[in-house]
């Protein structure tokens, strides 16, 4: 296995240090049939304060990456190989004891459904004054304190009262607001929101896509995005990364990536977008769909489904390399591409 | 188009066969079951109780119901490797001379026989009033849950005792004593029917809004045959899972029953009643007449529980 | 909460009105009530006079309502058998069933809870598989062979417990204790583990997989996500959301506790309820039978209600004031 030893690196990106750098991971899934790969060497990074979406259809490997990050892989989910620093920590190799301590305080989670992320039997207040204490020293009327300054920060009308409440008296919307809260009420450096709004009202998503880069920003957390929809990474992130098949296929600052994808996923993942890709006046669409974990092919996880297919993409895996301002693991930027024949 | 190496018929259906072998050998449920030694060997078990049970009269070294055979002299023989055993009867003799291992073995026969049968019984009266509740629904499936819930509340042992107390009052003695194997298949069935009933009216509930089934309504298929043809296929697992804890625990409740006293004649006895015969020696030193039965008793029950615990796993892997 | 409790109590009355019809139908119908209270030289006329004295000629539903106006004050006629009231025979036996089962049911949950707890959080560990294999071993054992291996390894290889009746007793008014003497703790031991050890197995399987269900929930993977400590997220919030359904269905097995005290008595020879049961069973003593019937409705009704006023503690949702639940728009 091919590992990238320098961090991907946009030119055009501030210089701030690394704050998450993750190289060479790959989790696999062992099952009684065979041992499946659903992360496969992929290497980013995020830096203080910066924005990344990653990008994919479900099941390209995006949930267990974040898993992975957080030390909270369902067994019998391992990481098989690479290394997850945080701070220039190792920390995939952390005991869960120092990695409970890092979560939550370093390192925090939005889940995707709200309606089940918080518990039904406590108060909303409660949940966040345990997290709270949990990571500070704080009394519990200065947690209390502080939480209800949270949910005033997310936007809940009336938070002293409504902090006293419990999460079914609360409507979706409000209910990921104060799932919000609770992923940044210890300030932490990175929040990794897994599809924040997907389980959402379509009318509401833009609201609470705003209230997470509005807190996060103003809390100076780093964000890791994941969805499926284009059109937020869009409006949101700094940079980008699409996955496809448990591998990174493509990633770079998000304008590059959208105003000139690289690699044919990409193509096709903005023409499904209407008015973010190219002037065309119809959408396209990219034909199958994307193999499932038990069945990834060789070569180029894509070929099956690429309109530019070679032989070498039947055969041999390709790499991320840089083109442009971005990265793309796709053979049609090797040189000599072109030579080679389209059918054996 | 027919291909030019058609292979006849038979083998065709003898491939059909293979395959459906194969299938089955590679499916989840049997890579389970060949991956779980435990339900192997109580499958085996179950087995070997149920053949035993059948061809009792060729297995059994002796019978124990033949008068003319027992001797009084033979009573309350060890078993052959304590002192004073005798080689003729492996696990001793009981009170009257009749050896305890044929004893256990009809007795299996009549335990088995009780348990199978209510099971059956109470698998009928389930599922069909499962179907009915679930597919006329309204006032009907009102009752029938209503009285689903009430005797749900009260342990199954009860009603069975309470049924077969009933039928003590009404029934004459003799007839009784003639009718108790039935009237306690009725009793244990009885107390069981509901779980069969509650989950086959869920699943018919979810079925009939499904499209097929309002379009063969529309074109006036009969309800019944609705039922039947589509509603039940879908049934069968978790029935079957069902069925298989039933069975463990109709026979724990015919043994009780027979234990107490009010279940089968002692002219008919079965694992219960054995037990219950050898509970008076106990304290005599006889431990053998109570002990054999009981381990016999035990071991049925853990193999069944085993298969109908395995098989729930593997059908529901959710549940694990 | 009142239209709950309400709601509720209605529901027990309906409950107990059809038990009580079936204990009715029992009375009056199995059987000829006349026959079990005269001897046989008792003449036809003389029958007649007693049949009509009873009201056993008056229509079907004033019979039921004397019946359950009756059975309301606790009184249900004579025992064919003991000759005297049914509810003098009952009150005699009913402090033994109820201390066994009340040990018993102690004894059930604070083995079976701990136990179900520890096998759901540590699913593969060695310690869990062992004890599920014993449960299931356990739940293969019927009670009262489970009491007779007691009796013959404690009460006839070892000699250290008594194997039958409850040992000296005291008594407190009417109520009779074997608490207070040493002979009445040690003959409780060997019926109260009987009891107990087929709950057992039965409240650690189900505090087991409800721990199991929960665990797998968002919220529990969101509190490990928020960092709280091991010991927060099982306790704090695995535990309190195993216990609704726990709640429920521990109820309902104590309840059965009771019932299933029929087994033990008689394997015990333990003086209470279950066995004047079965006796009555045998000897067709039908009034015995109803007003027992009626009591273990009785008692299940209660339980079924006191579990669902806990219901109502534990679960803030079904406290929902609607005013605030409808929320507002996100």
């Amino acid at each position: 296995m091919m590992t990238d030893p320098s961090p991907v690196s946009a030119p055009q990106a501030p210089s701030a240090p690394d704050l998450l750098a993750v190289s060479g991971l790959r989790v696999e899934i062992p099952t009684r049939h065979a041992r499946l790969v659903a992360v496969d060497d992929v290497s980013f990074t995020i830096r203080a304060g910066e924005v990344l979406g990653v990008v994919g259809e479900s099941g390209a490997g995006k949930t267990i990456m974040g898993a992975a990050i957080m030390g909270l892989l369902e067994p019998p989910g391992r990481i098989a190989a690479g290394s997850i620093h945080f701070d220039d920590r190792r920390i995939d190799t952390l005991p869960y004891e120092a990695m409970r301590r890092i979560r939550g305080r370093d390192i925090s989670m939005v889940f995707q459904d709200p309606l089940t992320s918080l518990n039904p039997l406590y108060t909303v207040g409660r949940q966040l004054t345990e997290t709270i204490r949990t990571h500070t020293d704080l009394s519990e009327s200065a947690a209390r304190d502080r939480a209800v300054g949270l949910l005033q920060e997310v936007g809940i009308p009336a938070a002293d009262r409504r902090i006293d409440h419990y999460p079914h008296q609360f409507s979706g919307g409000m209910r990921q607001r104060v799932v919000i809260a609770l992923a940044l009420c210890v300030n932490p450096r990175l929040v990794i929101a897994d599809e924040p709004t997907t389980a959402l009202d379509v009318s509401i998503q833009a609201q609470i896509i705003a209230v997470l880069k509005r807190l996060c920003r103003d809390h100076g957390a780093a964000v890791m995005l994941i969805t499926h929809d284009m059109g937020v990474i869009a409006e949101t992130a700094d940079r980008v990364a699409v996955m496809y098949a448990g591998r990174i296929a493509e990633i770079g600052p998000v304008r590059d990536v959208i105003k000139r994808p690289r690699h044919p996923y990409t193509v096709g993942l903005m023409g499904s977008i209407p008015a973010i890709g190219h002037d065309t006046d119809q959408l396209t669409q990219i034909d199958g769909s994307m193999p499932r974990l038990t069945e990834i092919p060789t070569g180029c996880a894509f070929h099956p489904r690429c309109p530019y297919i070679r032989d070498r993409c039947r055969r041999d895996r390709p790499e991320l390399l840089p083109v442009g301002a971005s990265q793309a693991a796709c053979w049609r930027h090797v040189p000599g591409f072109d030579e080679g024949p389209a059918h054996a | 188009m027919h291909s030019p190496a058609a292979p006849p018929p038979s083998a065709s259906r003898l491939n059909h066969v293979a395959a459906a072998v194969r299938r089955a050998r590679d499916s989840d449920l049997m890579y389970a079951f060949l991956r779980s030694p435990i339900t192997v060997a109580a499958f085996l078990a179950t087995v070997t109780f149920v053949l035993a049970a059948a061809f009792a009269p060729w297995v059994t070294p002796h019978n124990p119901f033949d008068l003319a055979s027992l001797n009084l002299l033979d009573a309350f023989l060890p078993p052959v490797w304590e002192p004073y055993g005798d080689p003729r009867f492996l696990l001793g003799t009981d009170d009257q001379g009749r050896d305890i291992l044929s004893t256990i073995i009809y007795g299996a026969r009549i335990s088995l026989f009780v348990g199978f049968a209510s099971v059956l019984f109470a698998m009928v009266v389930g599922v069909t009033l499962g179907l009915i509740s679930g597919y006329v629904g309204g006032w009907i499936d009102a009752v029938i849950m209503r009285i689903a819930d009430v005797q749900l509340s009260f342990p199954a042992i009860l009603i069975a005792l309470l049924i077969d107390g009933v039928a003590r009052g009404v029934l004459p003695r003799d007839v009784h004593d003639d009718l108790a194997l039935y009237v306690l298949v009725f009793a244990i069935g009885v107390s069981g029917w509901v779980q069969y009933a509650r989950t086959v009216r869920g699943s018919t509930m979810v079925e009939r809004n499904k499209e097929y089934v309002q379009a063969a309504r529309i074109i006036g298929i009969p309800p019944m045959l609705i039922m039947l043809r589509h509603v039940l296929p879908n049934v069968t697992g978790p029935v079957l899972v069902i069925a298989t804890i039933h069975l463990a625990i109709a026979i724990i409740t015919e043994a009780t029953l027979s234990f107490l006293g009010v279940g089968v004649p002692p002219t008919q006895p079965s694992l219960g009643t054995l037990i219950r015969i050898g509970n008076d020696f106990l304290f005599s030193g006889e431990w053998w007449i109570t002990v054999f039965p009981g381990i016999a008793l035990a071991t049925l029950v853990l193999a069944v529980n085993l298969l109908g615990d395995w098989l729930r796993d593997a059908l529901n892997p959710k549940l694990r | 909460m009142l239209a709950f409790i309400i709601q509720r109590l209605l529901q027990s009355i309906l409950v107990m009105l059809t038990v009580g019809l079936i204990a009715f139908g029992l009375f009056r119908y199995v059987g000829d009530p006349i026959s079990n209270l005269v001897g046989q030289e008792t003449s036809l006329a003389e029958r007649d006079a007693l049949r009509e004295r009873l009201g056993l000629n008056d229509p079907f539903f004033v019979q039921f309502a004397r019946f359950a106006a009756n059975a309301a004050q606790g009184e249900f006629g004579y025992s064919y058998r003991h000759r005297r009231p049914v509810e003098d025979v009952i009150a005699e036996r009913l402090p033994a069933t109820m201390e066994l089962s009340l040990v018993a049911a102690l004894l059930a949950l604070a083995v079976g809870v701990p136990m179900g707890i520890y096998t759901g959080l540590h699913r593969y560990g060695v310690i869990s598989r062992a004890f599920l294999t014993v449960s299931l071993v356990g739940i293969s054992i019927p009670t009262f062979l489970i009491g007779i291996l007691l009796i013959l390894l404690f009460g006839v290889e070892l000699r250290w417990l008594p194997t039958f009746g409850r040992g000296e007793v005291v008594h407190l008014g009417w109520w009779s204790t074997g608490f207070l003497t040493t002979s009445g703790l040690q003959a409780l031991i060997m019926p109260s583990i009987t009891l107990a050890l087929f709950q057992m197995t039965l409240i650690m399987r189900l505090v087991r997989s409800e721990m199991l269900e929960v665990l797998r929930t968002d919220y529990i993977k969101f509190a490990r996500a928020r960092g709280l400590t091991n010991r927060t997220v099982h306790f704090g919030h695995a535990l309190k959301n195993t216990l609704v359904p726990v709640i429920t269905i521990t109820g309902l097995q104590l309840g059965s506790i009771i019932a299933f005290a029929i087994i033990t008595e008689s394997v015990f020879q333990w003086p209470g309820m279950g066995l004047m049961f079965i006796q009555a069973i045998n000897d067709v003593d039908i009034p015995v039978m109803a007003a027992y019937l009626c009591l273990i409705g009785f008692v299940f009704v209660v339980i079924n209600l006191v579990v669902d006023m806990l219901y109502y503690l534990v679960d803030p949702r079904l406290r929902v004031d609607r005013a605030v639940a409808a929320g507002h728009p996100g």
